[in-house]
């Protein structure tokens, strides 16, 4: 007896007329079988899987006897536990992780991907990096496709035009075994950022600008679309900034409707569509788009001119303010939890109410993760440092590029030297300091200014303290010491 | 995954509420790379307490636990149902769980049981003496002293529970559909498998 009554329905949609957002689109094409309890049976086109939350993923599947269903279709590289210091010695052999743990993980993958199929990066190929980083620059990453991995952001790939989100360890079992999810769709949300990005001002600073309007739970249940002039004047790389955060922002996944910038991006990577393909592939990403008409069941809207560089000064990310601004008043909050929250974050933060932000002292500094450790990001970071050196009170700089691509597309473009000649570490890539489980920590009572993502607390180390700033933030940071407003370093050009 | 339909034994009368997942197993645990042989992890910092109910040897091995209000919030971590299930337990009962936890669990093959907060200290009550006995089927609480306590389940997870079903199993079984969905969408978007690298 079948539990369920299922009805088939074709790929590419229902064949229903009326006007569509492109989350619908990309659902509609995705969907094998509705059932009738409202949940539906959701073909996965990509799947990418690291160390930390795969391998009891493939233990399931050996205990049940069951193979992977399209082993193609994932891709696996480590990246959470991996150290960033040299991984090869002088002769090119291997250097053995030191943490019995993070090796053990990394060598469960490292035999489950040949055992399964799996086409696997590893640790010391040149194209290792952060997943979310890895998957668009390999070309692994297309617009109109579903994309999971067991790891929330995930979100990232909707920069390129592709319903992206981060799925459990059961999840990652289910696809590996059906290329296919059980789901209920989400709520859409249109954020709509009009205008020009002022001097200084990045798509980090947005990102933050949104979450710090809307809230960490504000895209709860939706899934997001960002729309508007401020985005179609963004490069790719900054829209993955933006997307990786949705997950900050409450929603699972973030998307942009592919354009030509996705197109000239997407094109020549190595696993991207090639020749009859191309032209193929590009004919159909044109048409996703929201229709006319179509309805959201949210709209925010945000004047990209009134974003300033942007800090936070709490342990969540909506804990944001402008540079320019000071330490809130937890009493200024008018929710009763929220007071109590931001009155422990303050506590956490070793920050008083009324504090200028410019004048909170930094030790450390990080840029790196999934949110900002691609070419642009260490571009601009670099412009700030460059003949420039790291404050006497800094203890540890890192830049931690987010692949091996990037590390050496930035030593080919000479920023490693001004990296170093200001006084940072130029490291391997990988997660490093933006969760810590790895040896790259921020100590307790010591304050960071990260270009990661999550500054919760402990997230950078146990008592670590974490201010989430753009690429060029955190170098104008490490040249003073302080949370420091970038266009009073940067040049006008 | 076995089939769930009666279970039946002591309960650990642990009661305790707004137990997060990191209550129930720390993360020092997520890099592990198991699902078995969490047990030994499972609520490590209560242990502390030589009076824990997890190391009375009374309750060793209990099928049931028996936990307070918003059990299992926190983190997502599947390693705080793994923890469970490698304890041997089977069904937790309380009057509220989170809900991922719950999800978590029933994908594990663990029952959540929601019963009124009144009932659930009548059951704390029995098990420091008795047994304490689940029918699925029925969707009933009782114990040997004529206590009678329905629960509402959600049919799908049910049927699963009942039939050790898990969901990868259920959808394998949808294994044709899902092979003509992907001939129809290799032939309009060729581009679906990457390019072997
Ligand atoms: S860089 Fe940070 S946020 Fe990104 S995948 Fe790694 S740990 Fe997660």
């Amino acid at each position: 007896m079948a539990l369920f009554n299922y009805r088939n329905v074709g790929a590419r949609g229902t064949g229903m007329t009326e006007a569509r957002t492109l989350y619908d689109k990309i659902w509609d094409a995705h969907v094998v079988e509705q059932r009738d309890d409202g949940t539906a049976l959701i073909y996965i086109d990509r799947h990418l899987v690291h160390e930390v939350t795969s391998p009891q993923a493939f233990e399931g599947l050996r205990l049940a006897g069951r193979p992977v269903r399209r082993p193609e279709l994932t891709l696996a590289v480590p990246d959470h536990n991996v150290p960033t210091t040299a991984r090869v010695d002088a002769d090119g052999k291997r250097i053995p992780i030191a943490d019995p743990e993070s090796a053990q993980q990394l060598a469960a993958l490292e035999r489950n991907a040949p055992e399964f199929g799996i086409r696997y990066i590893d640790a010391t190929a040149p194209e290792q990096g952060i997943v979310h980083v890895v998957g668009p620059e390999q070309g692994f990453t297309l617009p109109g496709l579903t994309l999971v991995c067991g790891d929330s952001h995930t979100a990232a790939h909707g920069a390129l035009g592709a319903l992206a989100f981060g799925i459990g360890t059961s999840e990652v079992e289910h696809v590996l075994a059906t290329q296919t999810l059980l789901l209920k769709k989400s709520k859409s949300m249109e954020v709509r950022v009009e205008g020009d990005l002022g001097f200084g001002v990045s798509a980090k600073d947005v990102i933050l600008a949104i979450i710090g309007r809307i809230g960490t739970a504000g895209g709860t249940g939706h899934v997001i679309e960002y729309r508007g002039t401020t985005f179609d004047a963004m490069s790719v790389e900054g829209r993955l900034t933006v997307s990786n955060m949705s997950i900050e922002a409450g929603a699972r996944a973030g998307v942009f409707a592919p354009d030509e910038a996705t197109f000239a991006y997407i094109k020549g990577r190595p696993m991207a569509p090639q020749g009859a393909d191309w032209d193929k592939a590009v004919a159909y990403w044109k048409t996703l788009r929201t229709d006319d008409g179509a309805r959201f069941d949210r709209t925010v809207h945000l004047d990209a001119t009134q974003i300033a560089p942007n800090v936070t000064w709490g342990t969540s990310p909506e804990d944001v303010v402008p540079i320019t601004g000071s330490v809130p008043d937890p009493d200024s909050f008018e929710d009763a939890s929220k007071r109590a929250a931001a009155r422990t974050a303050l506590d956490y933060m070793g920050l008083s109410s009324g504090q200028r932000m410019q004048d909170v002292g930094v030790q450390h500094i990080f840029i790196g993760s999934c949110t900002n450790s691609r070419i642009e990001d260490l571009r601009a970071a670099a412009a700030i440092l460059r003949g420039r050196h790291i404050a006497g009170g800094i203890k540890q700089a890192l830049v931690v590029p987010g692949s091996g691509l990037v590390k050496r597309q930035a030593e080919a473009e000479g920023l490693d030297r001004i990296f170093v000649e200001a006084g940072f570490e130029w490291r391997e890539p990988g997660c490093s300091a933006c969760l810590g489980m790895n040896p790259d920590k921020v100590p307790a009572g010591e304050s960071c200014a990260s270009t990661s993502n999550r500054n919760f607390m402990g997230r950078q180390g146990p008592g670590a303290r974490t201010h989430l700033v753009s690429p060029a933030m955190a170098a104008a940071a490490a040249v003073t010491g302080r949370l420091t407003d970038v266009r009073e370093l940067a040049t006008r050009d | 995954m076995e089939p769930v339909t009666q279970i039946d034994g002591r309960a650990y009368p642990f009661g305790v509420k707004n137990v997060d997942t990191d209550m129930i197993i720390a993360a020092e645990w997520l890099k592990t790379i198991s699902r078995v042989g969490l047990g030994k992890g499972a609520f490590a910092a209560l242990r502390a307490d030589p009076a824990n109910v997890f190391d009375d040897p009374a309750y060793a091995g209990s099928p049931i636990l028996i936990a307070g209000d918003n059990f299992g919030c926190g983190s997502s971590r599947e390693h705080a149902a793994w923890a469970l299930a490698d304890m041997g337990v089977k069904a937790v009962i309380a009057p509220s769980f989170s809900d991922i936890f719950s999800g978590n669990a029933f994908k594990n093959g663990i029952l959540t049981v929601v019963l009124p907060q009144e009932q659930v200290y009548r059951l704390m009550e029995v098990a420091r003496t008795d047994t304490i006995h689940i029918d699925l089927a029925e969707q009933m609480v009782t114990t040997p002293f004529q206590d009678r306590m329905p629960f509402d389940i959600d049919p799908f997870r049910k049927q699963c529970l009942m039939g050790g079903l898990d969901e990868v199993g259920l959808t394998m079984a949808r294994g044709e559909a899902i092979s003509g969905y992907e001939m129809r969408r290799m032939q309009a978007e060729p581009w679906l498998v990457p390019v072997a690298a």
